[in-house]
Order: structure tokens, then C-alpha cells, then sequence
């Protein structure tokens, strides 16, 4: 019997140790989704919500081209990003992993990495000197005399997919780094005891052994990417909007705090989507 | 020669990469020196004005000490709650240990637009006011899962007996983890903390959608980007870049430094 109460009081303690992270996580966070998740269902009228239950925000958004065609330029956007970060990212990781000196390697990487550490917003913002009609350029292009005009790269689709691949290139550097060093080097030379050269040991075993690295690399990166509006309304200049964008045009002008909700939700949908088809190659750790 | 000649690739390509990488954190600083009222070329000589500037502008200063006080306290209660929460599942046997553990990470996957959202959604119908209180519950929604993962993954079975041992030493549960478990853990309580504090000061959507009058500092370098290319936004943006740095060198010449070798 001594036992079954040391055993109750021990339960108690221990759910008193983890109810105030759980109940601040239910009170911030579910709750609050479970709300809006409501209010995308609701509408408003004439200033006013309505509580009428009903698919109306929905409904629009596949009827109106303007509402859907911001999350057909989110998932452009975003797939475009995640493909060329990872591209240019990989070589970079291999090369700190394989080319540099041991006793480097912690330098380049935290080399490829500093501007992280820019405000996210001033970020953008550096790419605008950067990329803007007398930024530095297109200044440096017309003073060398290989364009007359300046070139039109800032406020564009193109600025903001180069603002993101700055910010994804660091980021997917790091995680695919970190699979890389992790890779015994047996593996190659076993591969290259069977008689395979570079390019097919690379294709046959670093790439496969490195895939779940890639993977939860790019899942990351599509879904911040996704999710961002700071990127697209600094650098994209207003002509294509992403989805983001239009749930804060929601939220300012029109104070439509439904249909933002309703965004929002199929926002999330398109994030589950990407992990769901991610999910095999997802491992995430455990300890 | 082939060997060479990869080499030279591979050098070549990390330069070009490391360029694209450095180079608008390049631009930002050298135009915040700029003598003259456009960040752009050309570079018209060294100047430190806006650095006077972006000190003499109340309103940054303000949202400066805005952005440090959220910061910090929202770190500290994500620390403390993913701390106990860590505590209380890797050392007993809860029923629905699983889902609770997938609830506490579940706000890692879920854009921080949509948290904002719902917190605001909230706030609004329920004509709670927004302040920097709003601002620093959402980020420590956002930080806790953060907290908690780090804490809990660093949570070893090597350290129960340590933790055994006090207890027959008769302290108390209270004592055990202040004084045995806590310390052991501290490195990863630490990075926990930093990184929040990083998360959080660098936050942006969030604060901006559930802030009013006092401001955090990425939402008030929104505004100034309203007039254009700005100097001043340069030399700000330099002060934080530049803070950030040395923070990130301190914590890896000595805590990260010595988790190494020990």
C-alpha cells in the first residue's frame, strides 16, 4: 500500500513540474489556434463578425485570383529557394568538410554563417543597397561600362528569391555540414576498393547517406520560407504578393480578421503538405 | 594536376559563396560610415553622424531597451517552465508522456505568423490591450519548445544516480534540482537561454503584430525603413550586427569552448 501512495505523490509532483510549461503552451497556443481556427469559419459584415458558420472565406479564396494566386507565388517562391539554396549550399558544406584543415573547419563554418546574426529586418534591407536601381550594382556595373541603364533587380521576384538564398544558403550550410563530418570515411574507401571514381562514389553513397541531412535542411527552409513576410514586402516590391503579405493586407485596410484566419489555416495546410511528402526522410532526433 | 586543379575549384567556388554571403553585411557597414545622406556609391568619406544619430533618437533607444527587457524575461520563463517540464519527464513516468512531449515542441512547426495571428485574434475579442506583456508571452511561446528540446535532450540517465544519491542524502526535491540537477546541466540551460535571447530580440512579426505604443526594436527599424535608404538604418543595423558578434564570440571562447573539452 506504502507504495502506491509514494508512487501518487511522485505523480503529482512530477505533474506539478510540467503543468505550468503545458498549460502556457494550451493557453497560448492551442486555444488561440482553435479560436482562429473558428473565426475562418465566421465572416464579417458591413465592420462587423459575424458568427455564422459557414465556407464563405474559403469558397473566395479559390474563386478569387488574387487571393489564390498568393499562395501559387508562395509555393513558386518557396521551391525555387529551397532548390537553389540547396544547391549552392551543398558544395560550399562539402567543401569545409573535405578541403579545409581540421583545425579550420570551425572557423569556415562560423564564417558561413555570421550574417545570421544581421537583424532579420535589416537584412532585406542590406540586400535593397545592394540590389536597388543606384545601389552598388548596378553602379559598379555602369561605371565598368557593361550596361547604359541601370538593370531592374531590386523589387522583384528575383530580389526576394536572392534575399532568401543569402539568408537559406548559411542555414542549409550548417545542417548539411553537420551530416557530412558525420560520415565515416570508410564508406569511400570502401567505394573506392570496389573501383568506383569521385563523382560515382558521391552518387552512389555520400549523396544518399547524406539525403535525411538535405531533407530537414530544405523542410526547414520551406517552411520559414513559406511562413515569411518581412522578405517578400522589403525586396518584392509589391507587384506579386505571397500569402503572407495578403494576410497582413487583411489584418491593416480591412481589419478581416476571418478571412486573414482562414489564409492562415491554408497556409498551414500547404506547410503540412510539404511534411508529409518529407516525412520518410525526416528523422528527428531523439535522446 | 587533376588534384590541382579540383583544388582550385573548390577554393574558387567557396570565395564566390563566401562573397554572396558577406557581401550586403559588407555594404551595410561601410555605408554607415557614409558622409552623406545616401547609403549607395559612391562612398564620399568616413563619417561618424548617424552612429550620433541612431543615438541621439529617442525612440530607438527606447526600443532598444524595449527589445533587452523582453528578451531577457521571456528567455527566462521559457528556461524555467521547458527546465521543470524537462525535469518532470525525463525522471518520471507520466501516462501520455509522448504527447505531452509533442505538444511542448508543437509550436516549433507552426509559422510565427499563425502564432501571432491566433494571439492576436484572442487579445482582440477578449479587449485585452497589446503591450510589450502581449509581445513577450508569444515570445515565450515561440522559445519554449526551444528550451524544453535542449534541456531535455541533454537530460542523460548518467545523471540519476547523482541525483539518487542527494535524495538519500535526504534533500529535498526542491534542493536536488537546484543544487545537483541544475548545475550539471548548465552549459545547455545556458545555450538555451542565449539562443531565446537571440530569438526573441530578433523576432519580428510577432512584436509587430502584438505591440502598440512601446516597440521592440526590429519593429521600430520597420519603421524607419518607411523613408527609403537611410544611413541611419545602416549605422543601427551595423550597432546590432556588431553586438551580436561579440556576444557570439564571448559565449564561444568560454562556455562552448569549454563544453568542448571537458
Amino acid at each position: 500500500m506504502s507504495t502506491i501512495t509514494l508512487e501518487d505523490t511522485e505523480r503529482r509532483k512530477a505533474w506539478g513540474f510540467v503543468a505550468p510549461a503545458l498549460l502556457w503552451t494550451i493557453a497560448f497556443f492551442v486555444l488561440p489556434f482553435l479560436f482562429m481556427a473558428a473565426m475562418s469559419l465566421w465572416s464579417r459584415e458591413s465592420g462587423q463578425i459575424v458568427r455564422a458558420w459557414n465556407l464563405d472565406n474559403y469558397i473566395a479564396f479559390f474563386a478569387k485570383d488574387s487571393l489564390f494566386k498568393g499562395l501559387m507565388n508562395s509555393l513558386e517562391i518557396t521551391l525555387i529557394v529551397t532548390v537553389l539554396s540547396v544547391l549552392l549550399a551543398y558544395p560550399l558544406a562539402w567543401i569545409i568538410a573535405e578541403r579545409v584543415p581540421k583545425r579550420f573547419q570551425r572557423l569556415a563554418l562560423i564564417m558561413a554563417v555570421l550574417p545570421f546574426w544581421t537583424s532579420y529586418v535589416v537584412r532585406s534591407y542590406s540586400w535593397l543597397l545592394v540590389l536597388s536601381k543606384n545601389g552598388v550594382i548596378n553602379q559598379t556595373l555602369m561605371t565598368l561600362g557593361v550596361v547604359a541603364e541601370p538593370l531592374e533587380i531590386a523589387s522583384n521576384r528575383t530580389a526576394t528569391v536572392i534575399g532568401f538564398v543569402h539568408f537559406f544558403v548559411m542555414l542549409l550550410t550548417l545542417t548539411i555540414y553537420a551530416n557530412l563530418i558525420q560520415l565515416s570515411p570508410n564508406y569511400r574507401r570502401a567505394a573506392a576498393d570496389l573501383g568506383a571514381n569521385g563523382l560515382q562514389t558521391f552518387w552512389h553513397v555520400i549523396l544518399p547517406l547524406t539525403l535525411p541531412g538535405i531533407m530537414t535542411g530544405a523542410f526547414l527552409t520551406f517552411v520559414l520560407c513559406i511562413g515569411d513576410y518581412v522578405t517578400p514586402q522589403i525586396l518584392g516590391g509589391n507587384n506579386e504578393l505571397v500569402l503572407p503579405q495578403i494576410v497582413m493586407l487583411q489584418l491593416g485596410r480591412r481589419a478581416d480578421f476571418p478571412m486573414a484566419a482562414a489564409l492562415s489555416i491554408i497556409l498551414m495546410l500547404a506547410v503540412t503538405a510539404a511534411y508529409v511528402l518529407c516525412a520518410r526522410w525526416l528523422k528527428i532526433e531523439r535522446a | 594536376m587533376r588534384d590541382m586543379m579540383t583544388r582550385i575549384a573548390s577554393y574558387a567556388y567557396a570565395g564566390l559563396i563566401y562573397g554572396f554571403i558577406f557581401l550586403p553585411v559588407a555594404v551595410l557597414v561601410l555605408f554607415s560610415f557614409q558622409d552623406g545622406r545616401l547609403p549607395v556609391p559612391p562612398f564620399n568619406g568616413f563619417s561618424l553622424q548617424w552612429y550620433e544619430a541612431v543615438f541621439a533618437d529617442r525612440k530607438l533607444m527606447a526600443a532598444l531597451g524595449n527589445s533587452f527587457i523582453v528578451a531577457i524575461v521571456s528567455s527566462l520563463i521559457a528556461c524555467l517552465l521547458g527546465f521543470l517540464a524537462a525535469y518532470a519527464l525525463a525522471r518520471y513516468k507520466l501516462p501520455g508522456s509522448a504527447l505531452q512531449r509533442g505538444l511542448l515542441i508543437a509550436p516549433m512547426t507552426v509559422s510565427y505568423l499563425i502564432i501571432a495571428l491566433g494571439l492576436l485574434t484572442v487579445l482582440n475579442t477578449f479587449g485585452i490591450r497589446l503591450s510589450l506583456w502581449t509581445v513577450g508571452i508569444g515570445h515565450v511561446v515561440i522559445n519554449l519548445p526551444l528550451c524544453f528540446a535542449i534541456i531535455y535532450s541533454s537530460m542523460g540517465d548518467h545523471h540519476i544516480n547523482i541525483e539518487r544519491a542527494a535524495r538519500d542524502l535526504s534533500a529535498s526535491d526542491i534542493k536536488v534540482m537546484v543544487l545537483v540537477t541544475a548545475p550539471m546541466l548548465m552549459p545547455s540551460i545556458l545555450a538555451a537561454f542565449f539562443l531565446s535571447v537571440t530569438f526573441s530580440w530578433d523576432e519580428f512579426i510577432i512584436a509587430f503584430l502584438l505591440s502598440r505604443f512601446d516597440v521592440t526594436l526590429p519593429v521600430e527599424i520597420w519603421s524607419l525603413l518607411r523613408s527609403g535608404l537611410n544611413p541611419k538604418t545602416n549605422a543601427i543595423g551595423s550597432l546590432v550586427f556588431l553586438v551580436s558578434v561579440a556576444v557570439l564570440a564571448v559565449l564561444e571562447l568560454t562556455l562552448f569552448g569549454r563544453t568542448k573539452k571537458s
